[in-house]
């Protein structure tokens, strides 16, 4: 089976910081595979670029063969990839309804945009709240209205950037098991920190560091593994 | 559910002054009133346009005088040409979308930040401004249509019924017509805005990045709404050019794009009645402050005198202490009255992160 998503030499410099470079990267159809490393590893650009929110330095990006390194935004959006960005990226002013019809609405018309919408404010449990403006919820209900748009898309592969981020224990649980059940049906490439997390979501993991791959393998590998442990696990074991 | 029925409210309020000013004004006023009102109304369009453009695409455009003098200039040479005015306004309405259009493709395709989207406008506007300023010597002619240059061109003839050149629309059928555009145009803006592409252009202008990412193609949206304006505004200069009968390059001066953008500010941004109700009043106060000047040595009378000063210094105080303009703060201000603000703010209270399931 071809790969549903491809990276040749994908590489990304500002100036000369080299954010991300030459990353070979390939995910299965329907696979859910999570992405670690410590802050500046280029986990956030790697995604921009798969997402056509920045061009690729060098390298390209293929999703499902076709060669999307410098495709728009919008373009790529519409075959099929989605994005929950790591700053929560939604539309404050806004009510969570608006939000979410405002996605529904990309491939939905009229009476069928508006149940999908009901039935996703359900699924993120925000149905209470549907009035209510997005600016002025709390971060980790943000979340979930992001989540929401994103799902709302349709798409085939969805890239969350540390969705759990400042959400509560109890959040994150939940997180945990809306990514499994999204799985189901969804590619997924998840970034995030929390290990607990991780364990509870993942097979696979790829480790970033300095914007190269560091390590790929089963997550029971990834935390055994001494030099993991060391530019990441400990570090975040010291802080702790 | 009350946030529908007050909406419902004011849709049904604004239909039933503007009908009622609509109908009853010729019968009541004196004629110079009216040929008054009718310039307000013609504006009044113009405002909406800037309205849409600016208050609900985010599009911030300071020349949009460039395509209302378009409008004016485009009626008044094809006027002379044809002599039958249906074409003349379907051209004062097509060429000033085309020319947004245009422009509005390099401006939205090139990626240009919104600064320089603004100072673009301008420049384009002040172009426009010398280009037809200088052409005032014989040679400078469409068809039969004199360009006039900074004399402009005067005795333009008054629009007629579709077909019937004989039936010329007089002063009062002129402000029949300009109070009716202006209540068509904020309907069917209404409508635009409760549509689909309403809502979406709105998103852009909240988030253009998230609507990109939901799939959605900012710059073609942009341009649609950009084109959109253009026409609204060319028409307004057609309707214009047919109020005074004249019509001469200060049209696309900068006095004139700052008057628009200054209705915009202090009737409030991202309402449609805001613009109408701050283009009224700051014309009306232009107005009669022009008509009262008072005379005298005394330096409060000079101050009093200097129209262009005083409008200055309202915008400053709108800018500083209305900031949201008068429609939204009154709204604000009515929604607490009604209690809104207060039972908004207890919901918030209950809906703490555990509270949400
Ligand atoms: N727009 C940008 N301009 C300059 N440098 C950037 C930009 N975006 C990211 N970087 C740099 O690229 C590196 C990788 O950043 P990022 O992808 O955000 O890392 P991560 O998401 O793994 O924490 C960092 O050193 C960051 O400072
Ligand atoms: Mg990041």
């Amino acid at each position: 089976m071809a790969p549903l998503l491809q990276t040749r030499d994908l590489s990304k410099h500002f100036g000369g910081v080299h954010a991300v470079r030459n990353v070979n990267f390939t995910l299965d159809e329907g696979e859910l595979r999570c992405l670690i490393g410590p802050n500046g590893a280029g986990k956030s650009t790697f995604f921009k670029m798969l997402t056509g929110q920045l061009e690729p330095s060098q390298g390209q990006v293929l999703f499902r063969g076709q060669d999307i390194s410098s495709a728009h935004a919008h373009q790529i959006a519409r075959l099929g990839i989605g994005i929950k960005t790591q700053v929560p990226n939604v539309f404050d002013g806004l009510s969570v309804r608006e939000n979410v019809w405002l996605a529904a609405s990309r491939l939905h018309r009229g009476e069928k945009a508006r149940r999908l919408v009901d039935e996703m404010l359900e699924r993120i449990g925000l149905t209470q709240v549907a009035g209510r403006l997005v600016g002025q919820l709390a971060h980790g209900q943000r979340q979930w209205v992001e989540l929401g748009l994103v799902l709302s898309t349709d798409p085939e592969l969805i890239l969350l950037d540390e969705p759990a981020a400042g959400m509560t224990h109890e959040e994150v649980n939940k997180t945990a098991e809306l990514v499994r059940e999204i799985n189901r049906t969804k590619a997924l490439i998840v970034v995030e920190h929390d290990m607990q997390f991780i364990r509870m979501i993942a097979k696979k993991v790829t480790v970033f560091n300095q914007g190269s791959v560091l390590v790929e393998d089963q997550v029971e590998n990834i935390m055994r593994n001494p030099l993991v442990r060391d530019i990441y696990l400990g570090k975040q074991a010291a802080a702790a | 559910m009350n946030q529908r029925w007050l909406n419902i409210l004011g849709l049904a309020l604004v239909a039933v002054i503007g009908i009622a000013f609509m109908i009853l004004t010729p019968r009541f006023a004196e004629l110079d009133t009216v040929l008054e009102l009718t310039v307000y109304m013609v504006m009044a369009v113009l405002a909406l346009s800037l309205a849409l453009i600016w208050g609900y695409g985010g599009i911030l455009c300071f020349g949009q005088s460039a395509f209302f003098g378009l409008g004016a200039y485009a009626y008044a040479i094809a006027m002379f040409n044809i002599g039958e005015s249906t074409v003349p306004v379907l051209l004062a309405i097509i060429l000033p979308a085309a020319f947004a259009a245009l422009l509005g493709y390099f401006m939205f395709y090139g990626r240009i930040s919104d600064v320089y989207l603004g100072v673009i406008t301008l420049t384009v506007t002040l172009i426009l401004f010398n280009a037809i300023n200088s052409t005032a010597g014989p040679e400078f002619h469409i068809g039969t249509a004199r360009l006039g240059g900074f004399n402009g061109i005067p005795g333009i003839p008054p629009l007629n019924w579709p077909g019937d050149r004989t039936a010329a629309v007089d002063l009062e059928g002129m402000f029949y017509l300009a109070a009716g555009s202006v209540l068509v145009t904020y309907f069917g803006l209404r409508l635009l805005l409760a549509s689909r592409f309403g809502r979406i252009i709105v998103g852009i202008r909240e988030n253009e990045r998230r609507a990109e990412l939901l799939g959605y193609d900012p710059r073609a949206y942009k341009l649609a709404t950009f084109t959109i304006g253009g026409a609204l505004a060319g028409f307004a200069g057609c309707l214009f050019a047919n109020w005074g009968s004249f019509v001469s390059p200060t049209i696309f001066g900068l006095s004139q794009s700052a008057q628009i953008i200054i209705w915009v500010i202090v009737g409030g941004r991202g309402t449609l009645i805001g613009p109408i109700v701050g283009c009224i009043g700051i014309q009306w106060l232009s107005t009669a402050l022009g008509a009262n000047q008072p005379t005298g040595t005394d330096w409060w009378a000079k101050i009093f005198a200097n129209a262009p000063l005083i409008l200055g210094v309202i915008l400053i105080a709108f800018v500083l202490l209305v900031p949201k303009g008068l429609v939204p703060t009154l709204g604000d201000l009515g929604g607490w009255l009604l209690g809104l603000r207060g039972r908004r703010g207890a919901e918030r209270e209950r809906f703490e992160p555990e509270a949400a399931e």
